[in-house]
């Protein structure tokens, strides 16, 4: 057991260790609203939106959360708002918006010529993360986690039937702004331990893999922590021995994760549909569509 | 009926004004956003309470507009829509809407029950779990809608006529007075359309006023009280649901 253990004897790959098993809670949990609502995209952009305002920071020599947070949220604003007029169809909003906000990020790093603090918003830096960074992620994992559950049915509600959420007087830009600001706190930790260009993956690949375990959100939510954090640990460990970027080890460890289940998903899927009940269901279907027709006429 | 102790809207604890038809338009004009010309040109209806009406016209004829305009969905641009004497919006748990099928995202996650369940948000409010009575009701409206077998299922696993009957079981399940059904007949098998009307029989007992768009002009005179016809976003005529008017209507209506 040696192997599992002699890495985490060392002060800052126990940092590293609290700070990327948070992290992948964090994510899991909100990735799963996020790849129900096809919103797989947004999470990309508000990563690569909070470059300029991280280099800013950097310039400015302020916090470096507090310069992301401000830009995420600006971003996440500006696409909440795009999409909601509809005037641009969002996906086109969110590529003009997060494209340009990446290159006015690298145009002013470019000037700052320090390319090691670049690498590391590009590519996180989880072996730096200090005991400061630890409470600050704490923090942000505790303001998701209670969020999401004082708000999960309503959250749940407007992803499903924003119609019936507006007959209630219950407003679906409403909660989806609410998304986005989390993803927008979120995407600050993330990019600490995977960076700007692989935040995305901690959001989506948990939650899209949990999707496959269980048809209930809070079960894939748990489903998706569990599989962050298994894949966490894999990835620093092969980080460790290898010497490789532990970002990225992290990120190919969930993927590797969705592999697995994926497949075993396809090779089990014959037994699971001969369940008598979704049969009942399926005869029942069949029964029922032709009747409309004539009534149209 | 408790109250919630945080509503999702301010106004919604507007006690009907008495005497106040269900609901009463006047001169309205409801246009989708974006859309050159208005898909209801200046109606006028007044609807009493307990009463179940039939909303009547071609497609395109402004029934769903003015289903949507009722429930809040829709903003109007002239005229006023009063719901028991109140502006729209000022009691969303008076008013439940049943919309049509596809409104809704069948691939999302989630049990019948907890569809059902979702009737009830607002009488919950924020921060509200449901409780145990909120569960009883909804496992009631299920049962009468004989979905009581397919309760625990994914919603995506339903036929259409089942999704049909889930979703008047969430409308039932909100305890309405007032209940707008957006073509609940359309597209759902024969035995779905007599446990609808048999919903919809049962409402009218309790005292519930229902005004339904539909397209089956064979069982208006059991089923309904009132029918109003639409053409082009204009009322052309609201009489009562008898066969003699009904034939004259029907011709009216469908040829003219």
């Amino acid at each position: 057991m040696d192997w599992l253990t002699e890495p985490f004897r060392y002060a800052f790959m126990q940092h590293a260790l609290v700070a990327t098993l948070l992290v992948g809670i964090t994510f899991a949990m909100l990735g799963v609203h996020v790849v129900q609502r096809r919103m797989a995209f947004v999470g990309d952009a508000l990563a690569h939106t909070t470059l300029p305002g991280l280099v800013v920071a950097h310039l400015f020599g302020m916090s470096l959360s507090f310069g992301g947070i401000a830009a995420a949220l600006v971003a996440a604003l500006l696409i909440g708002w795009a999409s909601r007029r509809q005037t641009v169809k969002e996906d086109t909003a969110i590529g003009v918006v997060f494209t340009g906000m990446f290159a006015l990020g690298v145009l002013l790093m470019s000037r700052t010529r320090s390319y090691r603090d670049l690498t590391h918003m590009l590519f996180g830096n989880v072996l730096g993360v200090t005991t400061g960074d630890l409470w600050f992620i704490s923090g942000v994992t505790l303001v998701v986690f209670i969020v999401l559950v004082l708000f999960h049915k309503e959250l749940e509600l407007t992803a499903f039937d924003p119609t019936h959420g507006e007959v209630i007087g219950l407003h679906a830009d409403l909660m989806r702004f609410l998304l986005l600001g989390l993803l927008a706190l979120a995407v600050i930790i993330g990019i600490q331990t995977v960076g700007v260009i692989l935040t995305n993956a901690l959001l989506i690949t948990p939650a899209a893999t949990a999707a496959f375990l269980s048809d209930r959100m809070p079960w894939r939510m748990l489903f998706g922590a569990v599989l962050a954090s298994i894949s966490s640990v894999a990835g620093l460990l092969f980080s460790y021995a290898v010497e490789t970027s532990p970002g990225a080890a992290i990120v190919l460890s969930c993927t590797v994760a969705f592999i697995v289940v994926f497949a075993f998903n396809s090779v089990f899927r014959k037994f699971r549909t001969t369940a008598s009940d979704l049969v009942q269901v399926d005869e029942l279907n069949a029964a029922a569509l032709p009747e409309d027709i004539s009534q149209c006429n | 009926m408790s109250e919630p102790r945080f509503p999702y809207s301010s106004g919604r604890h507007a006690d009907p004004v008495i005497g106040a038809p269900s609901l009463l338009a006047e001169d309205i004009v409801v246009g989708y956003p974006g859309a050159l010309t208005p898909a209801l040109r200046g109606v006028n209806l007044e609807i009493r309470s307990g009463t179940c009406t039939a909303l009547v016209g071609p497609n395109g004829s402004g029934k769903s507009t003015l289903l949507k305009a009722v429930a809040g969905l829709l903003p109007v641009v002239s005229g006023s829509i009063r719901v028991y004497g109140n502006c729209v919006g000022a009691c969303h748990h008076r008013v439940a809407y049943l919309p049509q099928r596809g409104e809704i995202d069948w691939a999302f996650p989630i049990s019948v029950e907890r569809l059902v369940l979702t009737g009830r948000y607002v009488h919950l409010g924020w921060l509200r779990m449901p409780t145990i009575r909120d569960k009883d009701i909804a496992s009631a409206s299920i049962e009468r809608l004989g979905l009581s077998g397919l309760a625990k299922q994914r919603i995506g696993n339903l036929s259409g006529g089942q999704q049909q009957r889930a979703l008047l079981a969430r409308a039932l399940a909100q305890e309405a007075d007032l209940l707008l059904l957006d073509e609940p007949f359309s597209a759902v098998d024969a035995s779905t359309q007599d446990t609808i009307y048999d919903a919809m029989r049962n409402l009218r007992q309790q005292g519930k006023t229902l005004i339904v768009a539909t397209h089956d002009f064979n069982r208006l005179t059991g089923a309904f009280d009132m029918a109003v016809y639409l053409k082009a976003g204009k009322l052309i005529s609201q009489t009562d649901a008898s066969p003699c008017f009904l034939n004259l209507e029907k011709e009216q209506v469908w040829t003219g």
